[in-house]
C-alpha cells in the first residue's frame, strides 16, 4: 500500500467533493466545531489566566486544576457524555473544552506573571489603575505567550475533534471513522491528511495573528 | 450486572486486567519514545540546523489523529495491542525530543566548558552532564507523554477491544450502561494522577540540588527565556510545543 | 580523575542493561502481538482431538456476541477448547480475520454475506443463498448448517414519520420512493456502502435520501436517533427489541432486497474439529426467530450479561 496514492486518489475522486458526505460540507463542520470550543476554552481560560497572572496568586491551583484535566481522558469524556446527554453537540464540546482549557490557563498565567516588572512598575507609578495596567501594559507585552497557549489549543481540539464522528457527528473524522468500519484505507488516509492540513492552518493562522498583532517592539526584543 | 465493577462477559478480563493491561499499553511506548528521543535529542543538540525541520515534522505527525494510525497499521500487526502501541510511541517521541533538547540546551556555557576542560568527552558530557541538569525539563516532557498515552489508549477500543479500560467504552455504548463508561473515565484518569504523582516523586529524587518548590525554578527559567540570546526554555513554551494530544 | 571514571563505567552499564531491557521488551511484545495468528495459521491443530484453541468472534453489536456466545459455550461443553475475541468491528473487517486464520468460528447471516461477497447475487430461496455462499467463499472457510432464526436487516420508520406519511404496516420500501428526498437515514457506517444499504436501495427501489447519518450496526445509536427524529428513517435488525418498544414501523421488502439471513456459523475449516461441527449443528437446529428475539431482550432491555443468558439457553435446551 501506498499512502500518496491513497491520498491521490481520495482527493481526485469528484464524488467526496460533493454533497452532505463531500469535503467541503465535512471541513466546515470541522472548523464550526473547533473554533466553538476554542472560544468556550478561551473564554474561560483567558479571564482567569489573565487575573491570576497578574496577580500572582493561584499559580499552585491553577496547575492543580491542569493537571487533573489532563488527567481526564478525552475520549473516554466523550462516549461518557454521549450515554448521558445522547445525540448532540454538546457531547463532543464538554472533552474538546477540558482539553483546551489548560494550556490556555496556564500559559497565559505564565505570559502575564513574568512580563518584565520594570514598566508595570512605572506605569503603577504613573497612577494607572490596576485593570488598566493589566489590559494596557501586561497583555500587549504578554501576548506573543499567550498567542502560542491559543494556538496549541487550536491544534489540539483541531486533532481531537475528529472524534465527533464516533457519535455520528460529522467533520473531517467522518472519513476516519467510516472508514474504519467500512475497511476502506483511501477515506482514512484522505481524513488524515484534511486533518494534518486544517492543523497548519491553525499555524498559518496564528502566525498572521501575531504578525498584526503583536507590538513590533515586543517582536523584536522577543526576535532578538 | 449493573454494578460499577461488573465487567461484561466481553471483555474476557477482570477489572484489574483492564487496569494492568492499560498501564502496559501507555507506559511501554512512553519508555521505548524516551529510549529513541535521547540520541534524537543528541543529534538536534550537537547538529543545530536539523532541529527546526525536526520540529516541523514532529508538529505535523501529532496532528494527526491516533485513530487513523491505528487503522492504517492494522494490515501490518493486526487487531493487536502492538497496533495501539506504536502510534503511542511516536506520539511520546514527539513530545520528549523538544523536552530533551530544550532541557540539554539550557545547561549552562560554563558548565559545558567545564566538562570539556575536564576531558569528558561527547557522549560521556551528555549522559553525565547534560542529561543530568536537563533532568526537569525531562520529566516536564515525560508527565505530559505519559497522561497523554494513558488517556490515549482508549481509543483503542475502536479497533477490535484494544483500548484496555477503554473497552468499557465502547461496551458502556452498546448495551447502555453509563456505570461502566464512568469506571472507565475514573479509573484511567486516577491512573494518570498517580503516574504523574511518581514522575514528580522521581524528579525530586533525582535532583537533589533543587529546592523544595518548582516555583521558583519556573520563574528563573522563564526569565532566561526573556533574556536575550536565550533559547526557548521556560515551562510555558515547552507546554505549548508538547501539549497533550488525544484524539 | 579515577573517580569519574569509574562512575562512567558503572553508568554505562546500567545505560546498557537499561537499552537492552527495552529492545527485549520490544522484542516480547512483537512476538505476543503476532503470535495470536501465527498459531492459527497451522494446519496440524485443526481435527485433532481437542488440540487446537477454537477461537469464537464476533461483529460489533449485541445478538453478534451474543451469538458467539452461544457457540463458544456449546462447544465449550464437548471438550473443545475455546477463546473468543469479541466485538471487533464490522463484517469487512472479521471476514478478513476468519479469512486469514485468526478466527475459527463467526456467526454470520447467510443472506448479508452472500451480498458481501458478490453483490448482484439475488437469491430466490435460502438454499440458492447458501449455494451461492459457497461459490464465491474463500476455501478455507465453510459455512454450517443454518438455523430457522432470521434476523434481516430492514429499513424502519419512527411512529412520526409512519404518522405524517401515512405508512402502515402494508407500506413497502418502495412507498418511500416520493418522500426520500425528505428524509435522513441512518445506519451503520458500513450500511452507507454495503449492496445491502444504500446502494441497494437506490438499485432496487430508486431511493435518494436527503443524507445519511452514520451511527450504529442496528444498536442503541440508531435507535435513539430514530426515537429523537434526529433520522427518520434507520436501518434496524427485525430481531431487535427496540422495534416494539418503540413502535418503529418496518418496511415491507417486495424485491427481497435484504434476502434471507438465516443465523448461521462461517468457521475456518481446518481449526474446528469435528465434534465441534456436531456441536454447532445442534445449536442451528434449536434456534429460531422467536428465540433469539427473546434473548436480545434479556441482553438489551434486562441488561443481563450475554454469556450467562446465553449459558442459560443452551442448558435449557439441554445443549450443554
Amino acid at each position: 500500500m501506498n499512502v500518496l496514492n491513497f491520498i491521490e486518489s481520495f482527493f481526485t475522486n469528484s464524488a467526496h467533493w460533493r454533497g452532505y458526505d463531500g469535503i467541503p460540507q465535512r471541513v466546515w463542520e470541522h472548523i464550526q466545531y473547533s473554533v466553538a470550543a476554542l472560544s468556550i476554552a478561551a473564554a474561560v481560560g483567558l479571564p482567569i489566566g489573565l487575573v491570576t497572572g497578574h496577580t500572582g496568586r493561584g499559580g499552585n491551583a491553577l496547575a492543580f486544576v491542569s493537571a487533573a484535566a489532563r488527567a481526564l481522558p478525552t475520549f473516554g469524556l466523550l462516549v461518557l457524555m454521549f450515554v448521558w446527554l445522547g445525540l448532540g453537540v454538546l457531547p463532543v464540546m464538554v472533552p474538546l473544552v477540558v482539553l483546551a482549557i489548560p494550556p490556555i490557563l496556564i500559559t497565559t498565567y505564565e505570559a502575564v506573571r513574568t512580563v518584565d516588572p520594570s514598566p508595570v512598575d512605572a506605569a503603577r507609578g504613573m497612577g494607572m489603575s490596576e485593570g488598566k495596567i493589566l489590559l494596557q501594559v501586561e497583555v500587549p507585552a504578554a501576548l506573543q505567550l499567550i498567542l502560542s497557549g491559543l494556538r496549541s489549543a487550536a491544534i489540539q481540539i483541531v486533532s481531537t475533534a475528529t472524534i465527533a464522528a464516533y457519535v455520528s457527528l460529522g467533520g473531517v473524522g467522518r472519513y476516519i471513522v467510516d472508514g474504519l468500519y467500512q475497511r476502506n484505507y483511501e477515506k482514512v488516509v484522505g481524513g488524515a491528511t484534511l486533518t494534518a492540513v486544517l492543523a497548519l492552518l491553525v499555524l498559518v493562522v496564528f502566525w498572521a495573528v501575531g504578525r498584526g498583532a503583536v507590538s513590533p517592539g515586543v517582536r523584536r526584543r522577543r526576535a532578538a | 450486572m449493573n454494578g460499577f465493577f461488573d465487567i461484561p462477559s466481553d471483555l474476557q478480563s477482570s477489572y484489574l486486567g483492564l487496569v494492568s493491561t492499560h498501564l502496559q499499553e501507555a507506559l511501554i511506548p512512553v519508555f521505548v519514545g524516551f529510549a529513541l528521543a535521547l540520541p534524537i535529542g543528541l543529534l538536534c543538540v550537537r547538529v543545530r540546523w536539523l532541529y527546526p525541520p525536526v520540529l516541523w515534522i514532529t508538529t505535523v505527525l501529532y496532528a494527526i489523529p491516533s485513530l487513523a494510525f491505528f487503522v492504517v497499521l492494522i494490515d501490518y500487526t493486526g487487531l493487536s495491542r502492538l497496533t495501539v502501541m506504536i502510534p503511542l510511541t511516536l506520539y511520546s517521541l514527539v513530545i520528549l525530543v523538544p523536552s530533551v533538547v530544550d532541557g540539554v540546551r539550557s545547561v549552562p556555557e560554563e558548565t559545558n566548558a567545564a566538562a570539556a576542560a575536564m576531558g569528558i568527552g561527547l557522549v560521556r558530557r551528555y549522559v553525565q552532564v547534560q542529561l543530568p541538569i536537563a533532568v526537569p525539563a525531562i520529566i516536564a516532557g515525560l508527565r505530559v507523554a505519559a497522561a497523554s498515552s494513558i488517556s490515549l489508549v482508549s481509543v483503542g477500543a475502536l479497533i477490535g477491544n484494544q483500548g484496555a479500560l477503554g473497552n468499557l467504552l465502547t461496551t458502556a455504548m452498546l448495551y447502555q450502561r453509563p456505570a461502566l463508561a464512568v469506571n472507565s473515565v475514573v479509573t484511567t484518569a486516577v491512573l494518570a494522577v498517580l503516574v504523574d504523582a511518581l514522575l514528580v516523586l522521581l524528579r525530586k529524587l533525582l535532583t537533589p540540588w533543587q529546592p523544595p518548590s518548582d516555583r521558583k525554578v519556573r520563574r528563573t527559567a522563564a526569565r532566561a527565556a526573556d533574556a536575550p540570546g536565550a533559547t526557548r526554555t521556560s515551562p510555558t513554551a515547552g507546554a505549548a510545543r508538547a501539549p497533550e494530544h488525544v484524539s | 580523575m579515577s573517580n569519574v571514571t569509574i562512575a562512567s563505567s558503572s553508568t554505562r552499564t546500567s545505560a546498557t542493561y537499561a537499552v537492552s531491557l527495552l529492545v527485549v521488551a520490544a522484542v516480547a511484545l512483537t512476538g505476543c502481538g503476532s503470535s495470536d495468528s501465527s498459531d492459527k495459521d497451522d494446519p496440524l491443530q485443526g481435527n485433532a482431538e481437542g488440540g487446537g484453541t477454537v477461537v469464537v468472534g464476533s461483529n460489533n453489536f449485541p445478538e453478534s456476541i451474543l451469538l458467539a456466545d452461544i457457540y463458544g459455550e456449546a462447544l465449550k461443553s464437548k471438550g473443545v477448547k475455546v477463546s473468543y475475541k469479541l466485538n471487533i468491528g464490522s463484517r469487512e473487517t472479521t471476514y478478513g480475520l476468519i479469512k486469514n486464520g485468526t478466527l475459527t468460528v463467526l456467526p454470520e447471516y447467510n443472506g448479508a454475506l452472500l451480498a458481501y461477497l458478490n453483490s448482484k447475487a439475488d437469491p430466490k430461496t435460502a438454499e440458492e443463498t447458501t449455494k451461492g455462499i459457497e461459490a464465491e467463499l474463500d476455501s478455507k472457510l465453510t459455512l454450517l448448517e443454518s438455523s430457522k432464526a432470521q434476523d434481516k436487516d430492514a429499513v424502519a420508520v419512527n411512529a412520526a414519520t409512519a404518522k405524517k406519511y401515512n405508512l402502515t404496516e402494508k407500506s413497502t420500501i418502495a412507498d418511500l420512493a416520493d418522500i426520500a428526498p425528505k428524509l435522513v437515514i441512518g445506519g451503520s457506517p458500513e450500511f452507507q456502502t454495503r449492496h445491502h444499504g444504500l446502494p441497494g436501495l437506490k438499485d432496487d427501489y430508486g431511493l435518494e435520501f436527503k443524507s445519511f447519518k452514520a451511527l450504529d450496526a442496528g444498536g442503541p445509536l440508531t435507535v435513539a436517533a430514530l426515537k429523537s427524529n434526529n433520522i427518520q428513517a434507520g436501518n434496524i435488525f427485525t430481531t431487535d427489541p427496540g422495534i416494539e418498544k418503540n413502535q418503529f414501523l418496518v418496511l415491507q421488502d417486495p424485491k427481497n432486497l435484504f434476502g434471507f439471513e438465516n443465523v448461521t456459523p462461517l468457521v475456518y475449516k481446518s481449526d474446528l474439529p469435528a465434534k465441534g461441527v456436531s456441536a454447532l449443528n445442534a445449536v442451528s437446529a434449536k434456534l429460531d426467530t422467536e428465540t433469539l428475539i427473546e434473548l436480545n431482550s434479556e441482553v438489551q432491555n434486562k441488561k443481563k450479561d450475554p454469556l450467562d443468558v446465553a449459558k442459560t439457553w443452551l442448558s435449557s435446551e439441554g445443549l450443554i
